[in-house]
């Protein structure tokens, strides 16, 4: 099979789902002629116009307000907000409009829109350009969640979410944008709501998100080393989440590790972790362990930059010790 | 239109009852005093046409043809209410008139309305959009993001500026810089002072601009002069600190709506003084029944709690 760019993979899902529905359009800064900042869709405009590839000013608020009031009246946006840590910008727009209208209107009212936008930090930008909001749009009622964890799965939960009748956030990770993977030429998408398994194992489930995925699946080569089999699971999607398949792995390995690049406290992977307790106790030989970012703002330096996130050793490590019946304490 | 204006104060009559007899849940804003906005403006749109409206919102659900039962029922949080009883009064909709639905966060559903125009333009389909919004909502950063946006794109949109004179508890003087029409001036939209409680002045001017709108010539601003009669919610019953009760006395007695048009219509001989008291006590009749109704309707069941989260 083909092998194209996380980056081509969104590209080409835009593409094919413009060609399909004449109602899906583009809005966001810099989405036309400049293609995004990280080039993601470069190109559309030349096929689709300016009419359906709007380059907006830098108003996120006000742009993202205006996707949802065309999706309330009949069309399909994608908006391009460039990068995750502007949500806290339209928080009313998505949280108190997007989320809420068909639950107001008791289901009169749909919004389908996509917010298409990135997490993850080591990219050496900072605090405000860094972030990995994911938990934050989960914990509103009425918001899908998906993260992506390669240029398959980019493509097919993108196609998915511009059909989806409700409000989806798409958070891609910032550094996988030149990331290959074999994609398929024919169509396919990729439900909500399905955790893929990329590798089977019997001693510990590693549950992984977004770029943790790739985290996950070297951390499981460095424990075939100690023979530790390590089962690897994508959610896909955190909203909804496919937690029968968590629990069905848990119940078959006994020990987890959730990892997400969120901050630790108050976050994705506490949430399964908590839900797994709460639901496969009597399966466990010792606490779900959760590892996100550290519960700083991320720092500038390098140095700094990489201490805040799981790294494959860090996962490694926690998996050895939880295997060997060691207690461990969250960060 | 002297019929909806008159539907309105009666809707918003008995809601207060309602309110004040400790029948109704939560909160709810009064829109009597300002039905000639809602009337003069929805009057000269289609059902085609959208609307985004305010907590302040019975009025221009009303005026855009809302009925009376499934209005009361909403503001009881019954089940047969607009919402299915999960709006209640600040987030009333009526989709099936092209009402978008009130919106409680103030200033919130300006770029709902401006993004509805946009989907018009983009889908070549030439209905209006109509943004109610009240002068306390201009100090919201949103407006001017998308008045932007509507002027660059020239969009279909009308934004209505209620101006009833407070924000809140606040006079608007005290929290408004310059001018209200200026500032949508400075975009290069076209902007409009009219007098609120003339609903003949409001509909002309809105048929006008709804007209050069479905042509491309907006968007359009408008500032309704008004006065609303309550206080700002219906618990807000002592508001001498921030109003005067001759202030209150002097628009009620001198520059009612309702009052101005039956003159106008009885001495152009449209209609009789019977006439009139006749539609009036009809228009009063359906309301008590309405709220018979709604009274004894039952409430949604439990198991709609957590429908209606997401969509199929």
């Amino acid at each position: 099979m083909r092998e194209i760019t996380l980056s081509q993979a969104v590209n080409e899902a835009l593409r094919e789902e413009m060609r399909r529905d004449p109602t899906v359009f583009v809005l966001g800064e810099d989405v036309a002629e400049a293609g995004t900042p990280f080039k993601v869709l470069s190109g559309l405009v030349e096929e689709f116009g300016t009419a359906r590839v709007i380059d907006t000013p830098i108003s996120e608020p006000g742009f993202v307000g205006m996707a949802v009031g065309a999706a309330m009246t009949g069309a399909r946006p994608v908006v391009d907000l460039m990068f995750g840590d502007f949500i806290y910008l339209v928080m009313d727009q998505l949280c108190n409009q997007a989320a809420k209208q068909h639950y107001m209107s008791g289901g009169k009212l749909t919004v389908p829109m996509v917010l298409r936008t990135n997490l993850g930090a080591t990219r050496r930008s900072a605090a405000q350009h860094s972030q990995s909001l994911q938990a934050l749009v989960a914990h509103i009622p009425g918001l899908k969640v998906a993260l992506p964890s390669s240029a398959y799965e980019a493509k097919g939960l993108m196609k998915t979410a511009i059909r989806d009748n409700n409000p989806v956030v798409i958070f891609e990770d910032k550094l996988m944008y030149q990331d290959k993977a074999p994609v398929p030429e024919e169509e396919y998408l990729i439900p909500f709501g399905q955790a893929n398994v990329l590798r089977q194992g019997a001693d510990i489930t590693l549950i992984g998100t977004s770029s943790m995925v790739q985290v996950a699946l070297k951390a499981a080569v460095l424990l075939e080393k100690d023979g530790i089999e390590a089962e690897v699971i994508d959610p896909r999607t955190i909203v909804p989440l496919d937690e029968a398949r968590l629990l069905e792995s848990v119940r078959k390995t006994s020990r987890a590790i959730v990892i997400d690049e969120g901050h630790q406290s108050y976050g994705v992977t506490a949430e399964i972790a908590s839900r797994l307790n709460e639901k496969a106790f009597y399966h466990l030989d010792a606490p779900v362990l959760r590892m996100g970012a550290m519960d700083v703002p991320v720092p500038f330096s390098p140095a700094l930059e990489d201490l805040t996130v799981p790294t494959p050793e860090a996962v490694a490590a926690n998996a050895r010790k939880l295997c060997a019946g060691e207690l461990i304490h969250a960060a | 239109m002297y019929r909806q204006m008159v539907r309105i104060r009666t809707f918003e009559d008995n809601a207060n009852q309602l309110y004040l007899s400790a029948k109704m849940p939560g909160l709810t804003h009064m829109y009597s005093g300002e039905e000639a906005v809602a009337v003069g403006i929805c009057e000269a749109l289609t059902d085609a046409d959208r609307i985004t409206s305010t907590h302040r919102g019975h009025g221009h659900c009303v005026a855009k043809g809302a009925e009376f039962k499934a209005m009361f029922c909403e503001l009881l949080g019954k089940a047969e209410g607009y919402c299915r009883g999960k709006g209640g009064s600040m987030h009333i909709a009526d989709q099936s008139h092209g009402n978008l639905g009130a919106n409680a966060i103030v200033g919130g559903s300006m770029g709902i309305a401006t993004g509805s125009a946009l989907r018009a333009k983009l889908l070549g389909q030439d209905d209006v959009t109509v943004c109610f919004f009240g002068d306390g909502a201009t100090a919201q950063g949103l407006m001017y993001e998308v008045m932007n946006m509507a002027a660059l794109w020239k969009l279909p949109v009308i934004y209505a500026c209620e101006n009833n004179g407070y924000s809140e508890y606040t006079r608007t003087e005290e929290i408004a810089a310059g001018s209200i029409t200026a500032r949508a001036e400075a975009f290069g939209i076209e902007a409009h002072q009219v007098d609120g409680q003339d609903v003949l002045a409001v509909n002309a001017l809105t048929q006008e601009l709804v007209a050069r709108a479905r042509k491309g010539e907006g968007p359009f601003f408008l500032e309704l002069m008004t006065y609303r009669y309550h206080g700002h919610h219906v618990g807000d019953i002592n508001r001498e600190y921030y109003r005067s009760k001759s202030e209150e006395k002097d628009w009620k007695e001198n520059r009612d709506p309702i009052i101005r048009f039956r003159g106008f219509l009885v001495s152009e001989g449209i209609a009789t003084e019977d006439e009139i008291e006749a539609m009036n006590a009809e228009i009063a009749r359906d309301a008590a029944e309405a709220v018979a109704y709604a009274e004894k309707a039952p409430y949604p069941p439990a198991h709609e709690v957590d429908m209606h989260v997401f969509a199929d």
